[in-house]
This record gives C-alpha cells, structure tokens and sequence, in this order.
C-alpha cells in the first residue's frame, strides 16, 4: 500500500467524522495558537527594549558604584557611596580615560512634583548639561541649564514632554515656577516627545543640576550612577578598561574582585534583556505546552473511540489483506493529520492574534513595538503538532492494528 | 493437486479454564473449480472451518494445506497476502464500508494489493458489471437494497481474480427473492470456473452446490455430491 494511498484512507477516515475531528484539534489550536502568539510578544518585547536599549547610544558606558550583583536579588552591594566628585575628576582627565568624550553623574531623587493646585509622581534626575548630548535630547524649546548654573546649585529644570502636559495642559511652562520636593525650580526648558531612552523615560522625567539635586533634594554627596559616552563605539572596551584601571588605582585595589564599582556596556544590557526576555518566553510557552499535552490526551481518547467504533471495519480490511502495518499506519495517520491540521490552523491564528496584539501594542506603548513572527516558531509549531499527533495516536493505533480479524467481524 | 488439503483438524477455544473444541478431527480435500456447501446446526463447528480455510485464523491441530503449503508455514504478512490475493469473502452481513460510493467500496481489496493504480478503476467497473450494478456505479452503499448490497459485496470478493470465494451465509440477511439472485450469480460464478465454498444452514441455498459437507459437533457428519443441483433461473423457496 503506497503512502499516498494509506493518506487518502486516513483523510477518508477522519471525513467520515468532520465535526468529531474539529472538536478533537481544538486543544492542539489552542496550544499551538497560544505559543506562537507568545513567542511572537516574547520577540517583539525583546526588540522594543532592545531598540530602547540601542538608543542610549552604542558608545555609551554606564558607572555604577558597588560590585557587579552576581544575581537579580543581590543588591546589597549597589547602596555605596564609592562614586563622588573625586572619581568624576579624576574620570574626566585625559591622560586618565583618553577615549572618554563626556560624561555626567547622575543623582536620582523621588518625591512630588507640583505645581499650582496639579500635584504628580515623576523622576526627578540630577545630571550634568552633558546628558543632553550623551542621551541625544535636546530641549524643544527653552534651553538646558548650564555649566555655571550647575556650579551655582541653581534651582532650575528641563521638564519632559509628558510633565509639561499633565502639570501645564496648554499653556506656556518656560520660565514657570514648579516645586520639587517642596522646592521651588524654574523651569528651563521642555524636551520633545521622546519616549524611552536607555533605562530613561524621558517624557515623564525631570532633569535638574545634580548638584542642587544632591545638596537640596537628596542630601547625600555621592551619585547613584556615571553615565559616559567613548568618543567612538570602537573605543568602547579600551575606555571601559581605562576607567576600571583609573578607580582602582583612586581607591588602591588591586584585586578586581574587590571593585567597589562596576562598568556596564550599552552591550551588556541588550545581553542581559535578550536573556530574561528569552527565559521569560520559553517559560511561558511551556506553559501553554501543557495545553498541548491536555489536546494530546484528548487526540488519543477520540481515536480510542474510534478505533471502537471502527472493529468491524478493521477487521474487513484485515480479511481483504490488510496487513497489521497497514491498519497501524492508516490510524497513526489519521491521528498525525489530526494534529498538524491543528498545528496549521493553531499557527494562522498564531500569526493573526501576533499582528492583532502588535496593532494594539503599537498605540500603546509607541510605534517601538513591532510585529514579530519567527520562521522558528512556525517550524516548531508544526514539529510539536505532527509529535503530539504521534506520540498519542500510537496507541490506538497500536490497538488497532492488533485486532483479530474474527473477532472484529464479529464485533456488533 | 486438491486446492485445499485438510487433515485432521482441530480447534481448540481456551478461555481460563474451560476449552471448547470447535472441530475435531475433520478432512476432506476440495478440488480447484468445486463448489462446496458446508452446512450443520448453529454450534456445529462451520465458522470455525471457514475461519481457518479462509486464513483468518490459524488451527490447533492437525494439517491444511492451501495451494500445497501448510497454514502454518505462512507468516502474518504471507497470510494477509494470500487472503488479498488468492482469497474473496462474502459475509451474510454485507460488512460495506458506509458513506463510501459502490465503486470505492469494490475498490478496497485494491489498496492492500500490489495492482498498478492505474488498472483499478476498470477492473472495479468490470467486477461491479459481472453482478449487474453497472446502473450502481456512484451511490452510497446505505442508498442500496439488501440484495444489491450483497451484490457490491460479491463484487469485491472477485476482483482479485481470486481461487476461492468463502461466502459465509451470504443469504442470512435477504428476502428470498435477492438470496436467490445472490445464489445465481454465485452458481454462475463457479461455472465460469471459480472455487467456492459456502456456508449456510439452509438446504435450499446449499443446494445450488455441487457438493454438501454437514458438521455436527465439530465432526463431518456427512459428505456427498448434490443430485439435483439448484442452478440457473430456478425459483427460490426458503
């Protein structure tokens, strides 16, 4: 019996029960569906944080005091003040860090914003003017503080776009006052809409001299982060090495384990988001993967029926000259087609839901989320099903195959 | 060279305990071309015959040589061969695949044979035109009368070009009108030279036989030729 022909037997097999067999590939749909649709999300999430990643700027270097946390809950370490305006100074000098270009400490500060009778959340960030330039934000209108007024400890602030809408709405915001923290800046300039830069959401962030920010807001004398830029991306790991040599030789260590501080690439964070993203979508498709099993099951109940049901036709077949590989492959078919049936219309639904969500997601999140569907996902769609069919039509089709034909005749 | 060769043959049903013989000790030779009616009372053993003479099961004892080779020197796959190729059934419930038209229902020996596909369809045309149902061709097999069903039936059972046909009670189901019918285009067949041996219970149909085989507790009762062989156009009574 030619392969083609055992196919046609099976698909007339599977014909003769059409609204049974839609019923009985709906688990593997679902499961199918739901993985493709995770995998498509898992990939474009990846890529919108990547792409937001990749805007800070490949040349881009990030200091943090502290060692490296050597796991996600290790943050014992990042609460030091190993980064003050010694190690700036001493980072800025170019017999020091040659490849540096700029750099600016950052100093993070939480608490309300107001102004008049609005009152909002927003982060407040206290940088150099320079972030402007390592970021790549200018303001839309107004200017950045400067140099001088950063010395000065004035009390000034360049508002994202969204700040400006929710405390201001229509009107002007330039050269109005706000109250951080119950003090009061002026308001220097406003960025444009910008979105996600880096870690930094610029449109809801505040940008205010990191020296008013530490002596008035914060009170610390330290910073929470360098951010520096290398003069070219190629320079990037020599300025990186240059920078570990300059702290340590400042803060006499001599054993690298014993940092006090460490250095980030913008490469290194695509790395790290890569691999959560990655762990968090194979760990969600396992999930739906259990929905597979539970469709498996249900493939394997249906054809038990059917093998049933079916006892005198298999035993015909067998007295026509059927022989027990014959049956054994006409009914692990049937089952085989069953699920990559499934598996076809589970990975259309797949790709219809992705682009439905990446449709939704883009008015949502900004034009950063884009629709994503890999050839790998597809192809492991049709493996699983065509496996599931497989592994759970064997044995039916095992207990198929086994009938004696006298018996099956006889079967009432 | 007797087509089958039977010698001393039991069958032994074991479940748990209890052991049913089903034959005991039972020979007799068939003659390629020969038209045998194995008649007996329900219990008397004649499924089982035809069970085994038709390869669907295999003896407990004793000897059946088929086409000069034993039962059981045939491997699965041999005897699933033979029974495609060398063997047509005709059971007393028609047992057609439903939902599926005269033609592919005639078709189905086809599929486990080793015949070019390309051949398939004249051969099914020409088997389903030797019981009449030419008219037949594309309807369902649940659209057909009894009589006819068994008809595509006997069909299916010739084209293999087969050396034997079982008919197991082919008429078990009809009205005596069809079961006639039925019974001539089997008489007809084994004119033009086919084997046949049939199993029934009624005198009637055993009749049309050339040679009547009774069992009685799974032992041959008697053997003998039928004098007044039924054939042709004759009327049926049940």
């Amino acid at each position: 019996m030619t392969l083609k022909n055992s196919f046609k037997t099976a698909i007339k097999g599977l014909r003769a029960n059409k609204s049974r067999s839609a019923l009985t590939i709906l688990g593997i749909i679902i499961g199918i569906t739901s993985i493709i649709l995770i995998m498509s999300l898992g990939k474009g999430a990846q890529e919108l944080i990547l792409n937001q990643v990749r805007g800070l700027g490949s040349a881009t270097i990030i200091i943090e005091p502290g060692r490296e946390p050597k796991g996600p809950s290790d943050f014992s370490a990042f609460f030091t003040d190993s980064l003050k305006e010694r190690e700036v100074q001493a980072l800025l000098n170019p017999s020091n860090v040659p490849g540096l270009e700029s750099l600016s400490p950052i100093v993070l500060v939480s608490g309300t914003v107001a102004y008049q009778n609005e009152v909002h959340n927003f982060s407040v960030v206290g940088a150099s003017e320079l972030l402007a330039q390592i970021v790549n934000v200018y303001p839309e209108t107004g200017q950045l503080f400067s140099d001088e007024q950063t010395q000065d400890l004035s009390a000034v602030a360049v508002i994202g776009y969204e700040v400006k809408d929710k405390l201001f709405g229509e009107s002007d915001a330039i050269g109005e006052t706000i109250k951080i923290k119950n003090k009061a800046f002026k308001v220097f300039g406003v960025f444009p809409k910008k979105g996600q830069v880096g870690m930094l959401d610029v449109d809801n962030t505040i940008i205010i001299p990191y020296t008013t920010a530490q002596k008035y807001l914060a009170g610390v004398n330290y910073y929470q982060e360098i951010i520096a830029k290398a003069k070219t991306e190629a320079l990037v790991p020599q300025t990186v090495e240059d920078i570990k040599i300059t702290l340590r030789n400042l803060h006499n260590i001599t054993d690298p384990a014993k940092d006090d501080f460490h250095v980030v690439t913008q490469e290194d964070i695509a790395q790290r988001v890569g691999m959560v993203t990655s762990i968090l979508t194979i760990f969600l498709s396992a999930i739906a993967a259990i929905s597979l099993v539970v469709g498996g099951i249900g493939i394997m109940n249906i054809m038990l029926v059917s093998v049933t049901e079916r006892t005198r036709e298999i035993g015909l077949r067998k007295a026509l000259g059927a022989t027990t590989k014959n049956i054994l492959t006409q009914f692990l078919l049937e089952s085989v087609i069953l699920t990559l049936l499934g598996g076809v219309i589970g990975i259309l639904l797949g790709i219809f839901f992705s682009f439905v969500s990446a449709l939704i997601l883009s008015k949502v999140v900004g034009s950063g989320w884009q629709f994503a569907i890999s050839i790998q996902a597809i192809l492991l769609g049709l493996g699983v099903s065509a496996f599931v069919g497989l592994v759970f039509g064997l044995y039916p089709a095992q207990q198929a195959s086994k009938k004696s034909p006298i018996e099956a005749l006889r079967y009432e | 060279m007797p087509l089958i060769e039977v010698h001393n043959l039991e069958k032994i049903y074991s479940e748990g305990e209890t052991k049913t013989r089903a034959l005991c000790g039972v020979s007799f030779d068939v003659e390629a071309g020969e038209f045998v009616a194995v008649m007996g009372p329900s219990g008397s053993g004649k499924s089982t015959l035809l069970h085994i003479l038709g390869f669907l099961d295999r003896q407990t004892k004793g000897s059946y040589l088929f086409d000069g080779k034993e039962l059981n020197e045939y491997t699965d796959n041999e005897v699933a061969r033979v029974r495609n190729e060398k063997m047509g059934f005709v059971f007393q419930s028609f047992n057609l695949l439903a939902r599926t038209s005269v033609l592919e229902n005639v078709k189905l020996p086809l599929l486990y044979s080793t015949t070019p596909q390309s051949k398939w369809e004249t051969l099914a045309k020409k088997a389903i035109d030797q019981v009449g149902l030419s008219h037949r061709l594309n309807h369902l097999t649940s659209q057909l009368s009894g009589g006819e069903k068994q008809r595509v039936a006997i069909a299916r059972a010739l084209i293999n070009e087969p050396k034997i046909i079982f008919a197991d009670e082919p008429t078990g189901n009809l009205d005596s009108k069809s079961g006639s019918g039925v019974m001539e285009i089997i008489g007809d067949l084994n004119n033009q030279g086919h084997t046949i041996i049939l199993i029934t219970h009624e005198t009637y149909t055993a009749q049309y036989a050339q040679r009547i085989i009774t069992l009685r507790d799974g032992e041959i009762e008697s053997d003998h030729k039928v004098d007044q062989r039924r054939a042709g156009k004759e009327n049926f009574i049940k």
